[in-house]
This record gives C-alpha cells, structure tokens and sequence, in this order.
C-alpha cells in the first residue's frame, strides 16, 4: 500500500510537470496553429541555463529565476526568427522548421556542456523528507507539486479573469474572428510563445535534480506533452491539467505495477483510444 | 561521392519538348551505372568504406521513397515511419536470436524455431510492417492534419517501448545477429554481395513505386491529397486508396527494415525512434515532396552530409538544423526542384 501511494505521489508530481509543459504548448498549437517541436528543446534550454546559472552564482533561486527568462528570451527569438513566417504554412514545414531547431540546439547544447549529464543540487531546504502516511517522501517532490499547483491557479486567473485570458480564449476558439475584431495578434502571439517557453523552461529546471540534465532530454518529454495535449483537447488549458495527471498518474503507476512491454505502451495505447472515441480530445476548446 | 552532384548539375532545359523524358532516362542510367561502378571503384581504391557507406545510403533511400508514398503522393504526414523499418529489422534479428540460441520463439503456445534463412525470414518482416501499416492505418487514417501526426508519432512510440522492454532482445542497448540471413547463395553478411542486393531491391522498389503513382490507384491517391471533398464527390472514397497506400508503403519500409538489419548486423530501438521518423521526413521533403528521384537525392544528401560534415565535426547538426529551417522557409520543392520536371515523375 504505502509503494502504491509513493508511486500514486510520483506520479502526481510527474503529472504536474507535464503540466507546465502541456500548457504552454496546447495554448501555441492551439492558438497559433503552430506545432512547435521545439518545446521539449526549451525544457533542457532551461536546465541547462539554471544548471549553469547555479554554477556562477551559487543561487537556486536567483538560477531558476535567470534560467526561466533566459528560456523565455530565447523562445521569443525563435517565434521571431522562425515561428512568425510559419503559422500561414502548412503542419509539415512547421514540424520540419522545429525538427530542424531541435538539431540544432541539441548540438549546440552538446558543444557547450559537453556529453556528459550534469548535476543539479537540491536547494538545501527541500533536501530531507516529509512523513506521509508513515512513508518518507521526498520535500522536493512535494515542492515540486506545490509551484505546479500554484502556477495552475495562477494561470487559470490569468486566463478566465483577466483581458488577456479572454483573448486567449478567444484565440484558442475562433483565430480568425479575433483578428477581425483588431486585437494586436502578433503581440499575443509572440506573448504566448515566450510565456510557453518560460513554463516549459520552468519544468526543465525542477526535473533538474530528479533527472539528469543531459542534450536531448527534451525529446522524451515532448512527446508525452504531445499525448497530454492530445488528450486534453488542443487549446484547452483545463484538459491538458485533467490529461497530465491522467497520463502522470497511468504512466508511472503503470510501469510498475504491469509487465514492462505494457506499463510502458499504456499511455499511447490510452491516447489511441481516446482519439479513436474522441477524435478532438476530452475537452475540445474550438467549437 | 559524385552520385549526387550529376543530377543536380544538369540544367534544366527550358520549353523543350521531347528532350528532358530522354535527358531525364539519360541521367537515370548514368546514376545508375555510378551505383554499379562504386564497388570496382572501391575495390580499386581498396576501400571498403565507400561500399558500406553507399550502401546505407541506399536502404535509406527506399525508406525515404516509401515514406513518400503516403506524405508526398498521399498527402499524409505520417510521423512514425521508422516503426514498420524498425519492426521489418525486429523480425530478421529475433528470427536470427533463436536460430543461433537454438530455442525456439514460444508465442501463444506454438513453438516457431528460429530461421536465418532469407526467403523464409524476409518475407515474414515485410508482412509484419505491411500487417502493422494495415492495422495502425486503419485507426489513424480516421484522423486528419495534426491529430494524424500525433496518432502516427503515438504508435511510433509504442513499438519504440516494446522493442525498449524486451530485455531478451537487448531491451534499449539493442540486439546484435551473429549470423544474418542467406538468400539462397547470396551471404547478406558479405559486404559486396548486400551491396548487389540492395541497389536491385532500390531500383525494383523505384519501378513499382513509378508505376504506382502512374496508375489509376496513384490518380486517386494524389487526388486526395488536393480535394478530398472533390474526390468524394465523383464517387471515390478516399479511405480505403489511403489505407492502401499506407499499407504499400509499409511494406516497402519493411524491405528497408530487412537490409538495415543485414548491414548493420544489429538491431535497435534508435532504428524506429521519432527522431529517425523526424529524419526520414527530412530527406523526403529537403529531396522534393510527391517526386519519384526526390526522396533518393534526400537520402544521398542528408547522410552525405551526416558522414561529410561528420569528419569536418561531429557537430554537423548544427549545420544541419539551420539548413533544413532555411530550406524551408525559402526553397519550396526541394532539391528535385532543381532537376528537369520530365523525368521527376508524377505530377506535382
């Protein structure tokens, strides 16, 4: 019972942090008809930025706060440089143009930190562990699904009480009457993305210390972002949290209670089925 | 080297009539009689480098060209691709596993002995991808546009995870065939010999292809890819041309599939990641989308260029990256844009 609840916490924590990353994600492809490929690239961009800016200043918090605007930056020279001539072209020469930046910054990544996986220290804090239900569960884990849980209220004000929220939604249900009605489109645009790379930047930094950080550990976790996104109906940021605990929850509870070959498949078989049943997900946002 | 600059260096002749079919048939034999000519001249150089090189190459091309099949012609983004190569090469290798372990494959009770026999194990991998493409395009061509990207990279990745977890087979680290298959005479092992059989299986694999796309069932399926509604509106349902194409191309991947495990003598999940997927799709489109010589250009140039750019440094994807960003935003129709239209075959 208490491996289940270990496992049932991991996966809460795992859920969440496919959060961050689904809805930056869901809200581009959503709004902007964009696939962006490049998002798991921001995950590791971030990491790799706070791993670096921990090194210079001895700061977690100081880190995690240049590593997610840095990310941001760099999200924004991409939806600059790259995204803007894309969102009139077709889903292929978006995958193709992201697949071409994810090359790209991998290599780059490699060629500036090296092969080797690096290390991210836990704050001193959140380095011991808090008893849950007669088991020692990690603080950071648990610090981990409290800064989710709270960028998930924080973006659902944002997005249901705010101007910009109603534009949002707007975007994510009707593109072309919003551009009709005069809103600064290119603003919005360029807006969602940076705030996108700036959660999916803000990820990458807590996975830090659970995984390593290493090049190409993006690539992983875009596609389950894709899958959480999927589910939870593209543009719809309260079904990528329903679907990111759903599949945090089924993948890692998964993997240990079932046989290998099938823990590991359950999600993409659970995603099948869903678009089979559902084709627009379990909370489709265009009408 | 040069199997890819001669198509590229001939100009397009502008307003000619009957003239670019015979340059195009031209240029065609001289490519061809190149990929003949590369084993004497490695032989004479004393390099089997140049072979193995070309060799991949080439099996990378019939993928590419298969893969065409459903995103150029087909108008599918299918960004799963690798997973009907990588599970054609799956069967070769735990076919090989048994034979040299000498146990047999227990599978829902039948006892099925191992084979490294080619026409025994080949056919059986090219009817496992073309089962596989039957069964996953049955479900996801129900799908369009960017759920159809998802549902293919989904499936993708769940043979990716089943080839990952079979610890028997190697799990992740992956599966090395001590012996791989013999066509009868023909030691696939052997260097030369696979060469042979690969440029026949490459150009056998362009001719079917060729005639697919000029017959009424290529018709259809590039209808499709313009106006489906249209389509459907002078009573063909594009569906079940779609599903077929998808199925013909997976078994064409599958015959990939089996001359990678061969030349490679090993097998492993990378073989069907989605960044290979993401690859292939690379070389389909930097070669010239809904082409029949494009995708072969792709292939040449991208793994050229992966093992030119790769002595320069082995960061050439950072030359890479940005090149296929600029090739995109900038050169619409690829390389086979820059040869004659005659001989590209298809219409585009």
């Amino acid at each position: 019972m208490s491996l289940f609840l270990e496992q049932l916490l991991n996966g809460l924590q795992f859920g969440m942090m496919l959060f961050l990353m689904a809805s930056g994600l869901t809200l581009v492809v959503g709004i902007m008809n964009f696939i962006n490929l490049a998002h798991g690239t921001l995950y590791m961009a971030g990491a790799f930025l706070a791993v670096t800016f921990q090194l210079l200043t001895g700061n977690y918090l100081l880190a995690l706060g240049l590593g997610i605007a840095a990310t941001a930056l760099l999200g924004l020279l991409i939806e600059v440089l790259v995204a803007q001539p894309l969102y009139k072209r077709d889903h292929l020469d978006q995958v193709l143009c992201t697949f071409g930046i994810i090359l790209f910054l991998n290599e780059l990544a490699r060629m500036i930190w090296g092969s080797a996986p690096l290390r991210m220290d836990v704050p001193k804090v959140l380095d011991g562990s808090v008893d849950i239900a007669g088991i020692g569960y990690p603080s950071y884990r648990l610090a981990i699904i409290a800064v989710s849980a709270a960028v998930a209220i924080g973006l659902h004000l944002v997005i249901t009480r705010t101007r910009l929220g109603m534009l949002i939604r707007a975007g994510a249900a009707d593109r072309t009457m919003i551009v009709g009605l005069g809103v600064n489109i290119q603003l919005l645009y360029a807006l969602v993305f940076a705030a996108g790379a700036a959660l999916a930047a803000l990820a990458g930094i807590l996975a830090a210390p659970i995984f390593t950080v290493q090049t190409g550990m993006g690539d992983h976790i875009l596609i389950l972002t894709l899958v959480v996104i999927v589910i939870g109906g593209i543009g719809s940021v309260h079904g990528a949290l329903v679907a990111a605990l759903l599949v945090g929850v089924i993948d890692t509870v998964g993997r240990v209670t079932l046989p290998a070959g099938f823990g590991n498949v359950l999600i993409y078989l659970l995603m099948a089925m869903i678009l089979f049943w559902r084709p627009r997900g379990l909370f489709p946002a265009h009408g | 080297m040069a199997e890819t600059s001669l198509p590229l260096e001939t100009t397009p002749a502008p307003g000619a009539g009957a003239g670019p079919r015979i340059n195009g048939l031209v240029v065609g034999l001289a490519c061809l009689a190149l990929l003949v000519s590369v084993p004497f001249i490695a032989g004479a150089l004393g390099d089997a480098f140049y072979v193995r090189v070309v060799t991949r190459i080439m099996i990378f091309a019939i993928m590419a060209i298969s893969l065409d099949l459903v995103l150029g012609f087909g108008g599918m983004v299918c960004f799963g691709h690798a997973m009907f190569v990588g599970a054609a090469a799956y069967v070769v290798g735990i076919a090989g596993f048994h034979a040299s372990s000498g146990d047999p494959l227990v599978l829902a009770g039948l006892q099925i002995p191992g084979s490294t026999n080619a026409f025994v194990v080949w056919p059986l991998a090219i009817a496992t991808s073309a089962l596989l493409a039957l069964v996953f395009g049955a479900i996801a061509l129900r799908t369009s546009g960017l759920y159809f990207i998802m549902i293919t990279l989904a499936f993708a990745q769940m043979l990716y995870f089943v080839a990952v977890s079979a610890q028997t087979y190697g799990g992740v680290d992956g599966l090395t065939l001590d012996t791989v298959p013999t066509l009868g005479p023909i030691d696939t092992g052997n260097r030369q010999q696979l060469y042979w059989v690969v440029l026949v299986a490459l150009v056998a694999v362009l001719l079917l292809c060729r005639r697919i796309v000029n017959s009424r069932f290529g018709l259809v399926l590039r209808a499709s890819r313009f106006n489906e509604t249209r389509l459907s509106a002078v009573g063909v349902a594009p569906y079940r041309y779609r599903l077929a194409a998808f199925v013909i191309a997976g078994a064409i991947a599958g015959v990939a599939g089996v001359l990678l495990a061969s030349s490679q003598a090993f097998v492993s999940p990378a073989d069907m990641s989605w960044l290979r997927s993401g690859e292939l799709i690379v070389m389909v489109v930097l070669g010239g989308m809904a082409t029949l010589y494009g995708p072969i250009i792709g292939a040449f140039f991208y793994l050229l260029a992966e093992f030119g750019l790769g002595h320069v440094t082995e960061h050439w994807q950072v030359v890479m990256g940005p090149l296929l960003v600029l090739v995109v935003l900038f050169g619409k129709g690829g390389l086979a844009g820059l040869v004659p239209a005659a001989w590209r075959g298809g219409a585009r």
